[in-house]
């Protein structure tokens, strides 16, 4: 098989090279004089390629324009969505004019030799125009831009909920403040073993009740602040349909904060998909699995949220092996925190016992 | 200036083959070697992107065929690996960027044009311009064998970002692959060095009498521009790329910190990852305009020339460059908005960014007015000048999206980005380069290139790099991110499987077509028709050397220049060029009355010359 695609190219290749080179014997032979035929077909065929270039562009984009078009659902991704189509519109529209013109110059001004070409070396007129014009277009998009950034990196609320994200090769990890001092512990990364994954420094009071999430839940319309951190390589956060991303890094908290505004019944709704969910992924090369690093995403109503803050269960519970961390001062009320037995210790040693 | 006067008997410096063709000092030999070590370079960088751009297109092929060139790097199934694919992806990048758009671009046209193009001899130092070459000779063959570990070659992407890039646990790439890729890289540094240092001064020492710098060619300045942001940005990655190797090998912290990774907390502590991307990114932005001020400045010549009409707004042309050059160093972290960057340096870089819209727009406006009213011939390198042009347009329009920081957060490292830059500096600096071969091809090797096969290839290479690259924009709204081996795993990326596919057939096309050229060069240079001593009717002075220029370029003195060199269509002269050693005093009919005042000095600038020949 592979023997006769080997010969296939070879002969295909043959034959191209016999066709060359029958094309320059005629060339020779003929002894053509100033042929412009040529420069004619390169000219309409550039010509060509404007207008079907361009028709392609503008049928394709409004076409499928809601195959690319994400839907949005988030405040400040309402404002950064139209900013991004203000600058489409400007884009386009400078685009088009100058291609049109480029390539109507090309096909109308081809060479003629009959006529000869203007010496026009320069205009201070014409360059002043096009110089200012950007830039009062540029200011316009600067200044909307930076406001917009501004609003968005500000500081984040006070009550605003705040949620950790933790990523690692090749997985997220959510991490919540519990509903008793809605406070993450602190963390330290000698800490992280196999079970405790989060680094948790159970000498911290808010560590007991913080608890771990495999999805992450936010409240619609309420600001969130994500606290962003990395185990072992760069990651990024990446929420494409709240228009967020932020990187993680090693070494370094990073943040994010939004507004949910849809949750996930009423994206189904809006988007006729009736399995919609959102997502979380990572955009930042990590490593063999970068492209799996899917998080699934549920946004609710905010009592429904609070309703599943307050069922879930705290790590320091599903690892009661940890109360040994934690401080004999603290003991009692770590074990009010996490939700275990008071003398949870004792309890849990005896089980281990059997 | 005194180069150009000693020596007037014969410049041919008869040598053995050792002297002229390998460790040749002279600069259009070394020009040819960096050409075609680039090609060979670029082949390679094209080949790879085939190959991960069939694991986009046609996720669910069977891909054993291809078991005689990969290896072990096929899973079972016949798939590419997932860790190959990112030394694929990491390794086309590095490739093209360094290998093929700068040493290849800068390597081969501003060794071989400045000499020519400003009239001298050859580069202030000719032992310098070797060792430059063989530096990149050994930085390539090291990068070659890195393709051929067991562990693979470097794969945490071209930007080798630590920790990724530091620690081999976090992938296998990042082991022998990315101490090769650091050592080679260093070399390469040393080559870009001395190859900029040389540029540099040979442009302001060695002009010939009478080439003031505002009668150089638009090319040169160029050159000249790049050289001197090559020379002030390579060091730091150099530094960048010594901090790496110390974090690897010699146990420092410059940039690592709280890692917990195979189950074993590292003891690093301190360090910050973002200080290497400052560091990467203080080159790699100038980087860009190291690919792309070539490209500006080749296109700027092949344009006015085949429109036989001057440059439009010279001094706007240079001036935008110079403008140009100065912003790069100051929009490096525009890459960075969303990597945790303090958000109002991110203001400040979002300014600084869209500014460099401005020199950009006028640039393209310059272009188009120069064809407007113009006598245009679409030679092949016209056409790919054209093609250059609007590629730059195309891809840079877009920088206007990414540079801007509120609206960068959504589209960072998506496709958006891949079209973006490969548009606006892959796509248009091979379209510079392969202008700049087309059109100085008969003074490289004096003979013409075929032309039909030119416009198969500019055809076919226009309309695919657009197949490849335009849809990339609207996977990158939707939010596709880039270097994912598939993206099944998401139902939000799921879609645009038939764009995809286009994408890797027209990525194919147009790799393949390649070859037209590459026939094309090689039968051209042994077969082509002899070419005339003038074959485009150009000004510039290259085109005054012999049909075989030896080793000094001129057989006898080196010509005098008296007038820019975009005098084409001059109103009263009889040719529509008049070349730039064309004294005025022979050109009455066509002179501007400026001009003729020039006329008195003319006898002066020759009293100089030949007081100076005294001299020697």
């Amino acid at each position: 098989m592979n023997m006769i695609i080997g010969l296939g190219v070879v002969l295909v290749i043959g034959i191209l090279l016999m066709i060359f080179r029958i094309g320059r014997l005629m060339d020779v032979a003929k002894e053509k004089k100033e042929d412009n035929s040529w420069n004619n077909i390169n000219a309409i065929l550039l010509l060509i390629f404007m207008i079907l270039g361009l028709g392609w562009f503008y049928y394709y984009s409004f076409k499928h324009f809601s195959s690319y078009d994400l839907p949005v659902a988030s405040e400040h991704g309402v404002a950064t969505d139209n900013l991004f189509w203000i600058t489409m519109a400007i884009t386009v529209v400078a685009f088009t004019v100058i291609f049109i013109a480029m390539f109507w110059f090309t096909y109308i001004y081809r060479y003629d030799k009959n006529r000869r070409a203007a010496f026009f070396a320069d205009n201070h007129y014409l360059e002043i125009i096009w110089t200012a014009i950007p830039a009062i277009v540029l200011a316009l998009l600067i200044i909307k831009g930076l406001r917009v950034w501004g609003d968005i990196t500000g500081p984040a609320s006070k009550d605003a909920y705040i949620i950790e994200m933790v990523g690692q090769q090749f997985a997220w990890t959510a991490r919540y403040p519990g509903v008793k001092d809605r406070e993450l512990g602190h963390q330290n990364y000698k800490l992280i073993d196999a079970s405790n994954e989060f680094g948790l420094d159970l000498t911290d009071k808010n560590s007991f009740d913080d608890f771990k999430s495999l999805t992450l839940y936010l409240p619609k319309g309420k600001e969130v602040l994500l606290k962003i951190r990395a185990k072992d390589v760069i990651h990024s956060v990446f929420l494409p349909h709240f228009r967020v991303k932020m990187d993680a890094v090693p070494g370094m908290e990073t943040q994010f904060k939004f507004t949910p505004t849809k949750t996930t019944e009423e994206m189904r709704t809006e988007t006729g998909n009736a399995n919609f969910n959102y997502e979380m992924a990572c955009t930042e090369l990590c490593g063999r699995g970068h492209f799996s690093m899917r998080f699934p995403v549920v946004v609710v109503e905010p009592d429904e949220y609070e309703k599943w803050m307050a069922a879930q269960e705290s790590w320091l519970k599903q690892n009661p092996d940890y109360m040994k961390y934690v401080p004999d001062n603290l003991k009692d009320a770590a074990a009010i925190k996490a939700g275990l037995p008071i003398n949870g210790i004792q309890a849990t040693n005896s089980v281990s016992l059997k | 200036m005194e180069n150009h006067s000693h020596e007037d008997h014969g410049h041919e410096h008869h040598g053995n083959f050792w002297t002229t063709y390998i460790f040749s000092e002279d600069h259009k030999v070394i020009a040819k070697q960096f050409l075609i070590t680039g090609m060979a370079w670029a082949l390679i960088g094209g080949l790879l992107s085939v190959l991960f751009r069939l694991q986009l297109g046609f996720p669910d092929a069977n891909l054993s065929w291809l078991k005689p060139l990969l290896g072990g790097w096929l899973t079972a199934d016949g798939k590419i690996d997932p860790e190959f694919y990112l030394a694929l992806v990491t390794m086309h990048g590095t490739i093209m960027v360094f290998f093929v758009l700068t040493a290849g671009l800068s390597g081969t046209f501003s060794n071989f044009l400045i000499p020519l193009q400003i009239g001298a001899r050859d580069m202030a130092s000719g032992f310098m311009n070797m060792l430059s070459y063989w530096f990149f000779f050994l930085s390539s063959s090291i990068m070659f064998t890195s393709l051929f570990l067991s562990t693979g070659p470097a794969g945490g992407g071209w930007t080798i970002y630590p920790p990724l890039s530091a620690l081999p646990q976090a992938i296998s790439g990042s082991g022998l692959g990315m101490t090769l890729w650091l050592v080679s890289m260093a070399f390469f540094i040393v080559s870009s060095l001395l190859g900029s240092i040389n540029y540099i001064t040979t442009v302001i020492n060695l002009r010939t009498v009478g080439m003031s710098f505002t009668k150089l060619p638009l090319t040169i300045w160029a050159f000249f521009f790049t050289a001197i942001i090559g020379v002030l940005s390579f060091p730091v990655l150099f530094a960048a790329v010594l901090l790496l190797i110390f974090d690897r090998g010699f146990g420092t912290s410059f940039y690592l910190s709280d890692i917990y990774i195979g189950g074993e907390a590292l003891p690093n502590q301190g360090g910050s990852p973002i200080l290497f991307q400052h560091l990467f990114w203080f080159l790699g932005h100038p980087e860009v305009y190291i690919v792309i001020l070539p490209s500006l400045g080749i296109t700027s010549e092949i344009i006015s020339t085949n429109s036989r009409k001057p440059i439009f707004g010279y001094k706007a042309m240079v001036g935008s460059l110079l403008f140009i050059a100065i912003l790069s160093f100051v929009v490096w972290a525009h890459h960075m908005f969303v990597t945790g960057m303090n958000p109002f340096l991110g203001s400040i870089f979002t300014l600084l960014t869209l500014i460099i819209a401005i020199p950009s727009a006028v640039k393209i406006f310059n272009y188009v007015t120069t064809m407007w009213r113009g006598n245009i011939r679409f030679t092949p390198a016209m056409l790919f000048s054209i093609g250059m042009v609007s590629y730059f347009l195309t891809g840079g329009i877009t920088g206007l999206f990414v540079g801007n920081s509120a609206v960068d957060i959504q589209l960072h490292d998506t496709y958006f980005i891949v079209a973006h830059f490969h548009l606006v500096m892959g796509v248009a600096a091979f379209f510079g380069m392969f202008a700049g071969v087309y059109h100085w091809f008969p003074k490289m090797f004096g003979r013409m290139m075929n032309e039909k096969l030119g416009y198969i290839h500019f055809w076919l290479t226009f309309i695919g790099g657009y197949l490849i690259f335009f849809p990339m924009h609207y996977i990158g709204i939707a939010g596709f991110p880039r270097r994912y081996y598939t993206w099944t795993n998401f139902e939000t990326f799921s879609g645009f499987t038939d764009l995809n596919l286009l994408v890797s057939i027209a990525a194919i096309v147009t790799f393949f077509t390649q070859f037209i050229f590459v026939f094309n060069f090689i039968y051209s240079i042994f077969r082509g028709k002899l070419a005339p001593a003038n074959p485009w009717e150009s000004n510039a002075l290259e085109w005054t050397t012999p049909r075989f220029p030896g080793h000094g370029n001129w057989p006898g003195e080196i010509p005098t220049v008296y007038r820019w060199p975009y005098d084409y269509s001059k109103p009263g002269a009889k040719e529509d060029f008049i070349p730039q050693h064309i004294p005025y005093s022979e050109t009455p009919e066509s002179n501007l009355p400026h001009e003729n005042e020039l006329i008195k000095l003319e006898g002066m600038d020759a009293t100089i010359h030949v007081e100076e020949k005294k001299h020697h």
